[in-house]
């Protein structure tokens, strides 16, 4: 089975992380990047598939070179080779999805995994995009997949509020995956040497061929609300009083 | 053909050396760096959340995660491919060291195993040896242990009493004696045992734990690193097979002492990591902790403190693994495959023995300014075992006294240096006459170049040191070697020097690379720094001169102190304003 994995890379989640003074976005000088875990769940899930059935294991990226780092660290958990579409921060999840799209065509996988959603804007939109661009099947935040009819289906249980659903989704499809699918390895250090050797395929984003002018336009970033001290009341009276007329919860 | 690039061993104390010269952390490569990362998640996953059961000894966790750490290919950093293992630079065997530190205990283990408990089997090793012991060693299937130390013998390693008898048959040496405060002692599976063969010829020899006759003792009570085994392994008529002999007979001080100056320089990487981890959590508490309405992180009192740290934390990196860089620089010019292979790396890095005691001691001395510092950021709550600043404060305190005593690493200093110009190795006379001109001549204004303070203070440092060593060999001749108090003060103008020079060179090396964010933290830690340091050594330098001279000797050795001590250091509050400020909004260690 051959599975293309989509990964990326996000400031890492125990940064302390500060807005640019416009708020046009965060600072990302000298904020290390690490791969979305999520996309790392889903680098795990193709290993352990090819390592129960054979296969290839290919890794994606869309976005600046830099990102070969986590190209790298895929890499050296075990996927076999990537494609790294260079391209800036700025594109929005519908040209993501286009330019993996454009990927998907040329590597021709029976399956695409990603992770569900981001860490760093939390979108939850490519994998569901990229699907549809694609016109094909989807099946998203799973917990476990399994294959049927000589692969050429799946089992997917997504986790759904309150509680579990098993779809069947017909092959080739595209799957994102939730925090309990598995958990992901580390990249040892013999795999880092040999990550060293393998191919990452380096595209332009322009020789796609892509429309990604953007069709959603961030406005803003701004730091969460600080929490404001607490204060003491003298009675049930003013209690209820400020409930309903501060905090306007009553 | 060795470049002229590659410094030679203590040749720091005697030349300006440029910046590019010097191996800094900027340097690792992509590799090195994803190696430090798998490393540091480890900890904080797998290491970190079960702190209070190792701490309450349990063992058999520490044994997992040790055989963990093995699957991850962390404990054949230094093994030969032939055997299995990846046989990479000793730099990044420190990143490994370095980031298994976020845990004492745990590190001080995964040191003991793939350090000192590995590394003479690998230099030493016949074929058959590392055939029979290597594969099992690398994977963590069995776990090591260096048996130097007894109760009787301590510093004092070669008076070890432990003996070994050949039996009549020939066939094997029975050991007898204790060997006593064992990193590993309960659950190695291989010692490395010192011993002397007719109670005269010491001599390593590769000890089963389940031989017939071997027992490791009790566990001891420590102050700290509880999460590490540490017992007396007994030796009562071990019988172990002859060809478990490590080496030559006779031959075991070159092991013991060689390895010990790789264990000293991974010391150093060690507490840099232990360090950068007590660091974070202090800073966090400063962010957190409030008093008279605002965080105490605001308070000068306490950003001062936040800002000494991390300069001395800079100069302590750039330390270890610009010793790291040398040692590894020299180990490449030695041809693999050649007959002698390993003999030809051990000289390579004896060459460096002064710079791996200094890279111990003043990386050890750092961690206890920076442990100590915390628990005080922590006020009363430091002092509880509520909060980890408790434990740092604890498990600091070992690394000043294994892989030899910082007494015994700073005596070192000057002691190889001496040894190596008496053999004709080093031109320190002629250095000496050239340093007592220039230090008594009068000196024009340091460039005002970026770091001309810096540089001027570190030549001046070095001739000051020149000076005061030939003043003393004047004074003392060959006793010299028995003047400790002189020899101590010595090395801490010897180990200033080093620091400075490391932190400079490093942060100059940084400002050329364009990364204007961190070049302005580093030039802010090397100036606080070169003010620590700087007064520092003068005051080491005096003491020395007074234990040294007297009359007119001393009134001239005293005047060119003062001369070579001169340091502006203006804008030093800045500089500490700025680190601490950076440090609080990272809420770490914010270079690299
Ligand atoms: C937790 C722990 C783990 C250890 N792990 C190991 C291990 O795995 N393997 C191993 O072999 N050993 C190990 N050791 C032993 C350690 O290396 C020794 O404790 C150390 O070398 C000091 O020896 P000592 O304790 O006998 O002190 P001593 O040698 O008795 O020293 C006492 C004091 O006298 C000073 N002193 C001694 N000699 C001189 C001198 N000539 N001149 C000036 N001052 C001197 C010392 O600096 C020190 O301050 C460990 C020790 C501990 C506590």
């Amino acid at each position: 089975m051959k599975i293309l994995v989509a990964i990326k890379p996000v400031p890492n989640p125990d940064e302390k992380v500060k807005i640019k003074g416009d708020g046009s976005g965060i600072v990302l000088d000298n904020i290390k990047m690490v791969v979305n875990p999520f996309c790392e769940i889903a680098v795990e899930e193709a290993l352990r598939i090819k390592e129960k059935q054979g296969g290839e294991v290919v890794v994606m990226m869309v976005g600046p070179k830099v990102g070969e780092q986590q190209v790298r660290t895929a890499l050296a958990m075990g996927a076999d080779r990537a494609v790294l579409v260079e391209a800036g921060t700025d594109l929005d999840s519908l040209a993501v999805a286009k330019v993996l799209a454009k990927v998907v065509e040329s590597e021709k996988p029976d399956m695409v995994l990603m992770g569900k959603q981001a860490v760093d804007d939390d979108n939850n939109q490519v994998g569901q995009i990229l699907a549809a661009v694609l016109g094909w099947p989807q099946a998203t935040f799973a917990s476990k997949v399994e294959f049927l009819a000589d692969n050429r289906k799946a089992n997917v249980t997504r986790e759904v509020d309150g509680g579990l659903e098993t779809i069947e989704v017909t092959l080739p499809a595209v799957v994102t995956t939730d925090l309990r699918l598995n958990e992901p390895r580390y990249a040892s250090l013999p795999g880092i040497m040999k990550a060293k050797k393998k191919e990452v395929k380096v595209l332009e984003l322009s020789s796609l061929g892509v429309d990604t002018a953007p069709r959603v336009k961030v406005l803003g970033y701004a730091p969460p609300k600080q929490r404001a001290g607490g204060g003491r009341v003298a009675s049930v009276q003013e209690l209820v009083e400020k409930l309903k007329n501060e905090a306007k919860v009553l | 053909m060795i470049s002229d690039k590659i410094l030679q061993g203590a040749e720091y104390l005697i030349r300006d050396v440029p910046s590019g010269d010097v191996f800094t952390p900027e340097d690792f490569t992509e590799e090195q760096r994803a190696l430090g990362e798998t490393t540091e998640q480890f900890l904080r996953n797998e290491v970190l959340p079960h702190v209070e059961k190792l701490e309450n000894h349990d063992f058999i966790l520490l044994v997992k995660l040790l055989r963990r750490f093995g699957e991850l290919g962390l404990l054949m950093i230094d093994a030969p491919e032939e055997y299995g293992g990846l046989e990479l630079d000793k730099t990044t065997s420190l990143v490994a060291a370095e980031k298994a530190s976020l845990y004492g205990g745990f590190s001080t283990a995964y040191a003991a195993h793939s350090g000192i408990g590995t590394l003479p089997l690998i230099y030493y090793g016949t074929k058959e040896q590392k055939e029979k012991y290597l594969g099992k060693i690398i994977t963590g299937e069995w776990l090591a242990a260096y048996c130097l130390t007894e109760p009787d013998s301590g510093s004092d390693a070669l008076g070890a009493r432990t003996s070994a008898t050949l039996t009549p048959d020939g066939k094997y040496y029975l050991l007898n004696g204790t060997k006593q405060f064992i990193t590993n002692g309960s659950f190695a599976d291989l010692y490395t045992v010192f011993a002397k063969v007719d109670r005269e010829h010491f001599t390593a020899f590769l000890v089963e734990r389940t031989f017939p006759g071997v027992k490791p003792g009790a566990e001891e009570k420590k102050l700290g690193i509880r999460g590490s085994s540490t017992t007396q392994v007994i030796l009562e008529d071990a019988r172990v097979p002859a060809e478990n002999v490590l080496g030559e007979i006779g031959k075991g001080h070159k092991i013991a002492f060689n390895v010990l100056n790789v264990g000293r320089l991974k010391l150093g990487a060690c507490v840099v990591g232990g360090g950068k981890c007590a660091l974070a959590e202090g800073v966090r508490y400063a962010n957190l902790r409030k008093q008279f309405g605002v965080t105490i992180g605001t308070f000068g009192a306490i950003r001062e403190k936040i800002a000494d740290m991390v300069a001395a934390l800079f100069a302590s990196e750039s330390v270890a693994y610009r010793v790291g860089g040398m040692v590894d620089a020299r180990l490449a010019t030695v041809p693999k495959g050649i007959p002698d292979y390993y003999e030809a790396y051990q000289h390579g890095i004896e060459e460096y023995s002064i710079e791996c005691a200094v890279a111990k001691v003043f990386c050890s001395d750092v961690l206890a300014l920076v442990a100590d510092e915390v628990v005080q950021i922590f006020g009363g709550y430091g002092y509880t075992q509520e909060y980890p600043a408790e434990r740092f404060y604890r498990d600091e305190r070992i690394n000043r006294i294994f892989e030899g005593t910082n007494e015994i690493n700073r005596m070192l200093i000057p002691g190889t240096l001496l040894r190596r110009a008496l053999k004709g190795e080093l031109p320190l006379q002629e250095e000496v006459m050239a340093a007592v001109g220039r230090l008594s001549a009068a000196r024009g204004e340091p460039s005002s170049a970026p770091f001309g303070a810096e540089k001027a203070l570190l030549r001046n440092l070095k001739d000051a040191f020149l000076v005061l060593a030939g003043a003393a060999v004047q004074r003392f001749g060959a006793k010299v070697r028995d003047e400790q108090e002189t020899l101590i003060a010595l090395a801490d103008v010897a180990i200033g020097v080093f620091s400075l020079e490391s932190a400079v060179l490093r942060a100059e090396k940084i400002a050329a690379s364009g990364n204007a964010g961190q070049a302005g933290l580093a030039e802010a830690a090397a100036g606080v720094f070169a003010f620590q340091a700087a007064e520092g050594a003068v005051t080491a330098a005096r003491r020395a001169a007074f234990y040294i001279g007297e009359g007119p000797t001393l009134q001239m050795l005293l005047s060119g102190i003062r001369r070579a001590g001169r340091y502006d250091a203006s804008g030093l509050l800045d500089a500490k304003r700025k680190l601490a400020a950076a440090t609080l909004e990272k809420e770490r260690y914010p270079i690299g």
